[in-house]
């Protein structure tokens, strides 16, 4: 059996993690329904008469300079948080599973190669790095996934690389060789479901970190265009605001990021521990 | 592998990064101004040339001058090595104690107090869930503006006066590194639990105190080195944004401003320097392996 089966039994006794992952469907669903245009559509109307008007019953989070209702803003932003993530996580995590499978399973300078590529990405202090990747690659949601993505597939690399490098001698493994499968089915079909759990755990951690790269970089400006209402724009425009006492933006934003973030967090704790065979005997269930 | 990290900076901002002189120039320069400013900075020639030269000034550690200020980048680095030690090795120390006393406190009470050891794990957490941006913008506001329990922001030159601003970005980055110091040790420390001379110790009716300062601890010292080594190096590159919220002329200030700027060569020097503390540390770990745990044989 896999060690990743064994996740969805341990999840689904655990209360708080099922809390955790009912909250990230609900941004999900936001996500969506604000993708489609159901929900937070004029989050670009201006309404200048109503600049910096506090949170009231008509505009639940105040507005913004322009009067744009901050409600709408902070919805978007979550399709544009939940963008990022994903597509930030899918990149680095597949990046890192393929070249962390070819060196961990062929060794010799595959494996030297992709050894070089990791520790020299690895040498360069990150926020140098990503700094000059989003400014190579310019403005735009499509450049930040892919600095993001391109990046952030080191750790997962490396892991991945550990264990090819543990199972491919393993006996089941031995085995499959022996009745005549290829490489690729060794690799894709034997191994990798063996290694997934590595896979989950270091795509929610890569999800959440896009997220808060995603504001840093708006604050040095290499972030989303300007106009695209994400949570780096929202925080990085309180810097002057909160002088004349406007708060909501500021506080809109980090609620909407703090409970995403915490909601992914927990989750992926949890799940981590549900996913390490040696916390089996720990007080998992409370 | 340094020639790694030298190849990679060249590439990504010689080739990747478009055209310095453009970025330098302005949008109001004619096409001859460029051109001449392209000769003075070495652009017009091949880039294995550019390379070359890219490499002679890695191999003397001599990056020439900054484009934006037109003073020597190794001076420019120097001058705030200090600004940036003075911030952050306090706070580091802060930290890295607070996080294992409290790790040290949630993984003994891991059996007894287990819903007290999980709301430790859930509050660091949750501290790691906000974004190191709105601790620096609202501390700053409210401690600062708002209430005046710390000055705003500000620096003076000599050593005894500048504390006082220093205190509350002391605060702040304890406070972002607190949850995952925490989350880190207390995982290494339960880990440790697990072994035989733990169940030993119990049996031969030593105290908890005991069992924790004088074994778990002791064997727990090289994972937590090897975290500890790795940050350092982000000690003397220094915090980028507290830096800049503060206005402290440290080294991560520099960065901001040259990437604000597109000062390519302090960019590309500060990148190479970062790159070789990190690799210099890393081998210092090993050599620390050895030190901590004489079973640690060095190849």
């Amino acid at each position: 059996m896999i060690v990743s089966s064994r996740a969805p039994t341990f999840i689904s006794k655990d209360s708080l993690a099922l809390i955790c992952f009912g909250v990230i469907c609900v941004y999900l669903v936001l996500a969506l329904l604000s993708s489609f245009g159901v929900i937070g559509v004029d989050y670009a109307t201006t309404r200048l008469q109503l600049s910096y008007s506090a949170p009231s019953a008509s505009h639940w989070f105040g507005t913004d300079f322009l009067g744009r209702d901050v409600f709408a803003r902070v919805l978007h932003g979550t399709q544009v948080a939940v963008l990022v993530g994903f597509f930030a996580a899918s990149i680095s995590t597949t990046l890192g599973l393929m070249l962390g499978a070819l060196a961990g399973y062929f060794g010799g300078w595959v494996d030297d190669l992709v050894t070089w590529l990791y520790a020299t990405l690895e040498s360069i202090p990150y926020i140098l790095l990503i700094s000059a990747f989003a400014f190579s690659l310019g403005q735009g949601l499509s450049n930040l996934y892919l600095a993001l993505g391109l990046t952030g597939w080191v750790k997962m690399c490396r892991l991945t690389r550990g264990e090819f490098l543990k199972h491919k001698n393993l006996d089941y493994v031995v085995a499959a060789e022996a009745v005549g499968a290829s490489h690729w089915t060794r690799i894709f079909k034997h191994i990798t479901p063996n290694v997934l759990h590595i896979a989950y755990i270091q795509y929610s951690l890569t999800f959440i970190h896009a997220i808060k790269v995603e504001v840093i970089l708006s604050y040095l400006g290499l972030g989303v265009e300007p106009g695209t209402p994400s949570w780096g724009v929202m925080i990085n425009d309180a810097k002057s605001e909160l002088s004349r006492g406007v708060w909501w933006n500021l506080a809109a934003a980090t609620l909407f990021m703090f409970v995403l973030v915490l909601a992914v967090n927990i989750f992926t704790d949890r799940m981590g521990k549900a996913l390490d065979p040696k916390s089996r005997a720990s007080n998992f269930e409370v | 592998m340094l020639f790694g990290v030298t190849l990679a900076t060249f590439l990504i901002f010689n080739v990747v990064g478009g055209d310095p002189a453009l970025q330098l120039a302005g949008k109001n320069a004619s096409a001859e101004q460029i051109e001449s400013l392209r000769l003075e900075l070495g652009l017009n020639q091949s880039l294995p040339v550019q390379y070359l030269e890219f490499i002679k000034q890695v191999a003397f550690l001599d990056w020439g001058e900054s484009w934006h200020t037109q003073q020597n980048i190794n001076a420019m680095i120097v001058s705030g090595i200090g600004p940036s030690l003075s911030l952050t090795l306090p706070a580091f120390l802060i930290s890295f104690f607070l996080s294992l006393l409290v790790a040290l406190i949630s993984t003994s009470i891991q059996s007894s107090h287990a819903a007290w050891d999980r709301g430790i794990t859930i509050f660091c957490l949750a501290l790691m869930s906000i974004s190191f941006l709105v601790y620096i913008i609202s501390f700053q506001y409210f401690l600062g503006f708002q209430w005046g329990w710390f000055p705003i922001n500000g620096w003076d030159t000599s050593w005894t006066e500048r504390w006082a601003f220093l205190v509350l970005p002391w605060i702040i980055s304890s406070i972002v590194s607190l949850g995952p110091n925490v989350l880190i040790f207390r995982s290494v420390l339960t880990d440790e639990l697990s072994n035989d001379y733990v169940r030993t110790a119990e049996a031969k009716g030593l105290n908890r105190f005991q069992l924790y300062t004088k074994h778990i601890l002791k064997n727990a010292v090289i994972p937590i080195m090897t975290v500890v080594t790795m940050q350092i190096p982000f000690l003397v590159t220094g915090s980028l944004l507290l830096e800049a919220f503060f206005g402290i002329p440290g080294v991560g200030g520099l960065l901001i401003q040259s990437i604000q700027n597109s000062d390519f060569p302090v960019i590309k020097a500060l990148t190479v320097l970062g790159s070789l503390l990190y690799l210099f540390f890393n081998l210092m770990a090993d050599v620390l392996y050895t030190f901590f745990d004489p079973r640690v044989e060095l190849k």
